[in-house]
């Protein structure tokens, strides 16, 4: 016991020098258990990786290599994290109305069918790039704002909480957009020609510039993504409208007796919170993949939340945090080329990244990290009864 | 029974107890009296093993006691029932009671056993409960019974008291403090914590008055009087009664009109209210709590519907408008719940003081904030209003109740009033805030707005008030000239409605 408390005093101290520079040169206080989490995760997976056999070290380095050891590979690895910045962006903006937006995976597949179906209607090959491209993205966006503003509407005017209703609604497209891409009687959405079940290609003329020709493809929502990151820090922060969410998601109570329209801020902030899935679906169908499959998805808006919760719900801290949660996942198939470690690891150290963060007593034990704030997904305590 | 002795206990930046002592005899009242922030709590924390002092020696019984935590003060025959009640509401009585200590039989409770010594204890201090009622149920004044149950169950023969009358009315209080005299007269020891003058005088037997830390006076009853205990209190001369001028009533500014609405269960809680504020005149509207006040309050304000009747202020139909647009009618409010209603805990004081003007073109332009413009009229109302901080930036949640209570008065008594509506100004605050916020409304009342004050506090609605409403069940049971008004009258009104 007391080797253990002499070694924890030991990772204390470097603890408080490592902290002193990182507050001092980067301001990264709020992040230290995040960026603690990651650590402790990957000496874990590492543990778990040396059980199987494997030199850690060698995975790991073959994992680096696959995530940035090139050209290739940080193309790669850029492409597939941009979309993963939408929909961790969903679930940030909804949780500073005070909102849980589980429903990013749901808002995705709107998102995306809408934009597909938008970009291969007959009429958009007439168009010029810089009309059809701005069309197809607007379209996506709709198509996940209405699928996320549902869910506002029914918590608003009925109360119904936004978690239950985002979960049906996630099942509700899913098995919906499947059987409009599956069905051949009627055929709804499904291209003919393609022997696997998609939509028809979407117009050449509604295509995003590829900016690399990586695998996946590197194109300009890149850009757009990272700037409205920085755009919805900025509302956030510094708006009237950014105040008001904050305010709601705070003391709705307080809200309501400053004058403010609760319920319009709920409702707004879910349909925002829905466009951003809608629009990484939207530059994922328009960039990378050209048409609509509900399996290319999968996943991406639960990883939103992990993304979300990494970044502490910060705009600007998601642009990291997915990028490094695209690139792990880009840069496991070489682990597994090279060292013969499952990429199902990557995915465990990704899980428990999302633990120790959530479980952030840990961490804070571990490091001699000091609270700042209670952990804005942490279970609140119950009341004192009166 | 207790003995503290130079007791200093620091958080940081803050000396809470310096260098305190206080004796505790068997059977005696003791209380503690001071402001709010004065270290009372702190202090009685360390008693009950909440907290450990830095330096001091408290002895029980004559013997030295180091508490590690809250259960040896337990073991060591101390109890302490909190100002929030630490009760389970779904739970009955007789579960809650038996909690943490619980009598079983086997794997399963034996609730039997814990009934019939819930009843024993009961009688036998006169504190009647019901060990199968469900504690959500019962009123403040019954819950606090079964926190005391709870602590003699465990049998505490040293009893801290923290506030305990705050959430009380004022039959309620009567009736605790015959249950407080019975148990001193069984030979338990009592530590009174408050900051009520006069409920100080009625029980205590000596008095121990803190101040910043310390212990500024230790008397008696016998001996001291409200004036003397103020002042010791707040460190300077107190006056009680505040001063104003004849009132000078204009137009009508608020016509309530047969209003009827519904609390949030659903129940009718103001039926048929009628009542008429004019310019430059305060009306006070007493009342035992849960007599409609919450509900009338809210609906004036916009932030509830009324089922029936209007609401007509400065001439127009205001029924049903929503709280922006009232308060854009010059109509302010000041709520009754502070932290549920008044504040955003988590902001910072500028942003609490502009809560509800944060939209206005001087704050915000092209839906931008200004934070500039923010910070500048913080300060300036800071100043004004007195409000104790380092900063305009800090959390408000860092400030104490009374300095809370002034960054809300300084938000609502801004810009162009006509008419106010306030709602338990003055709860929980200290004999110096309470000051200051009464002059503030008295201003505002001979600048010529119409001022509607609700307030569980008689001695409140009579000092401030020029005419007085006694809300019952809903309807205004009588209205009385606060020259000719009496405590007895008003008191006879409330708990009956009529008038004699």
């Amino acid at each position: 016991m007391n080797g253990v408390g002499n070694a924890n005093a030991g990772v204390g101290r470097a603890a408080s020098q490592v902290h002193r520079f990182l507050n001092e040169v980067w301001r990264l206080q709020p992040l230290y258990v995040s960026l603690y989490a990651i650590l402790l995760s990957f000496v874990v997976g590492g543990v778990l990786i040396s059980i199987i056999g494997v030199n850690p070290f060698t995975a790991y380095w073959a994992l680096l290599r696959g995530m940035v050891g090139g050209g290739d590979q940080i193309a790669g690895s850029l492409a597939r994290s941009v979309p993963f910045i939408g929909s961790a962006l969903a679930l940030a903006f909804a949780f500073r109305a005070g909102l849980f937006n589980i429903g990013a995976e749901g808002q995705l597949l709107a998102g995306g069918v809408t934009a597909a179906f938008v970009g291969a209607l007959s009429w958009m090959s007439d168009l010029p790039g810089i009309v059809a491209i701005p069309l197809i993205l607007i379209a996506g966006t709709m198509g996940g704002a209405i699928w996320g503003g549902i869910p506002g509407v029914l918590r608003a005017k009925t109360g119904a909480h936004e978690v239950i209703s985002t979960i049906m609604l996630n099942s509700l497209v899913l098995f919906g957009v499947r059987w409009m891409v599956n069905s051949r009687d009627p055929v709804v959405l499904r291209d003919t020609d393609s022997t696997v079940p998609r939509t028809d290609p979407i117009s050449d003329t509604a295509v995003l510039p590829e900016l690399v020709d990586s695998q996946p493809t590197l194109h300009v929502g890149l850009f757009a993504l990272v700037g409205i990151c920085f755009v919805v820090a900025f509302v956030l922060n510094r708006t009237t409208f950014g105040f008001e969410v904050g305010t709601v998601g705070l003391n709705p109570h307080a809200s309501h007796y400053a004058g403010i329209n609760v319920n319009r801020v709920i409702v707004a902030s879910m349909a925002v919170s829905g466009s951003f899935a809608g629009l990484a679906a939207a530059s994922e169908i328009s960039g990378t993949n050209g048409f609509f499959q509900p399996g290319t998805f999968f996943l991406m808006g639960f990883d939103g939340i992990a993304i979300a919760l990494l970044a502490r719900t910060n705009p600007v801290a998601i642009i990291a945090a997915a990028l490094l949660w695209g690139s792990m996942l880009s840069g496991a198939p070489l682990m597994q080329q090279e060292a013969d470690v499952s990429i199902d690891v990557v995915r465990i150290i990704q899980a428990m990244v999302l633990l120790f963060v959530a479980a952030d007593a840990i961490v804070r034990y571990l490091f001699r990290v000091r609270e700042l704030d209670q952990s804005p997904f942490k279970a609140k305590s119950i009341e004192g009864a009166v | 029974m207790l003995e503290v002795e130079g007791i200093t206990k620091t958080f940081p930046g803050v000396v809470a107890n310096d260098n305190v002592s206080l004796t505790l005899n068997q059977g005696e009242i003791h209380c503690l009296l001071g402001e709010n922030g004065a270290g009372k709590s702190t202090l009685m924390n360390m008693v009950f093993g909440l907290y450990r002092p830095d330096s001091g020696t408290i002895r029980v019984r004559g013997e030295e006691v180091h508490f590690e935590d809250s259960g040896e003060a337990i073991s060591r025959g101390i109890g302490m029932v909190h100002q929030h009640f630490q009760l389970i509401p779904v739970f009955s009585v007789a579960e809650n009671i038996i909690l943490g200590n619980e009598i079983t039989k086997g794997a399963f409770l034996d609730l039997d056993t814990a009934r019939r010594q819930v009843d024993a204890l009961a009688e036998r201090y006169g504190l009647a409960v019901d060990p199968d009622a469900i504690v959500g149920d019962l009123s403040v004044g019954e819950q606090q019974r079964v926190e005391l149950v709870k602590a003699l169950f465990r049998d505490a023969d040293i009893l801290i008291l923290d506030e305990p009358t705050a959430v009380l009315t004022p039959g309620e209080v009567d009736d605790f403090f015959e249950v407080v005299e019975s148990l001193t007269g069984q030979g338990k020891s009592i530590i009174f914590i408050t900051h009520k003058l006069r409920e100080v005088l009625a029980v205590a037997d000596r008095i121990t008055v803190l101040r910043a830390g310390q212990v500024v006076g230790t008397t008696t009853a016998e001996t001291a009087t409200q004036q003397s205990l103020a002042n010791l209190m707040v460190g300077r001369d107190v006056v009680f009664r505040v001063e104003k001028a004849e009132p000078d009533p204009g137009k009508s500014v608020i016509r309530v009109e047969d209003l009827r609405v519904t609390d949030d269960r659903g129940v009718e809680t103001v039926s048929g209210f009628d009542v008429e504020v004019r310019a430059g005149e305060i009306f006070g509207i007493a009342g035992v709590e849960g007599n409609g006040q919450r509900e009338l309050v809210e609906t004036i304000c916009g932030m509830r519907p009324a089922i029936g009747g209007r609401v007509e202020m400065l001439g127009q139909d205001t029924t049903g408008w929503s709280p922006r647009k009232i308060h854009e009618l010059g109509v302010a409010h000041v709520p009754e719940n502070r932290s549920k209603h008044g504040v955003v805990a988590q902001y910072s004081i500028a942003d609490n003081l502009v809560l509800n003007r944060y939209n206005h073109r001087k704050f915000s332009q092209r839906g931008v904030r200004n934070t500039a413009a923010i910070n500048a009229e913080a300060k300036e109302l800071v100043e004004r209003f007195d409000v104790r901080t380092p900063g305009v930036e800090a959390a408000i949640d860092t400030l104490s109740g009374g300095n809370q209570q002034k960054v809300i008065v300084a938000r609502e008594l801004t810009g162009d009033l006509r008419a106010l509506v306030v709602a338990q100004p003055t709860r929980g605050l200290d004999v110096g805030s309470i000051e200051f916020i009464h002059r503030k409304i008295i201003e505002l009342r001979d600048q010529g707005v119409a001022v509607l004050l609700v307030s569980a506090e008689l001695d409140e609605i009579l000092s401030l008030s020029d005419r007085i409403g006694v809300l019952y069940r809903g309807r205004l049971a009588g209205t009385v000239e606060a020259a000719e008004a009496t405590r007895e009258e008003l008191g006879l009104l409330m708990a009956t409605g009529a008038q004699s």
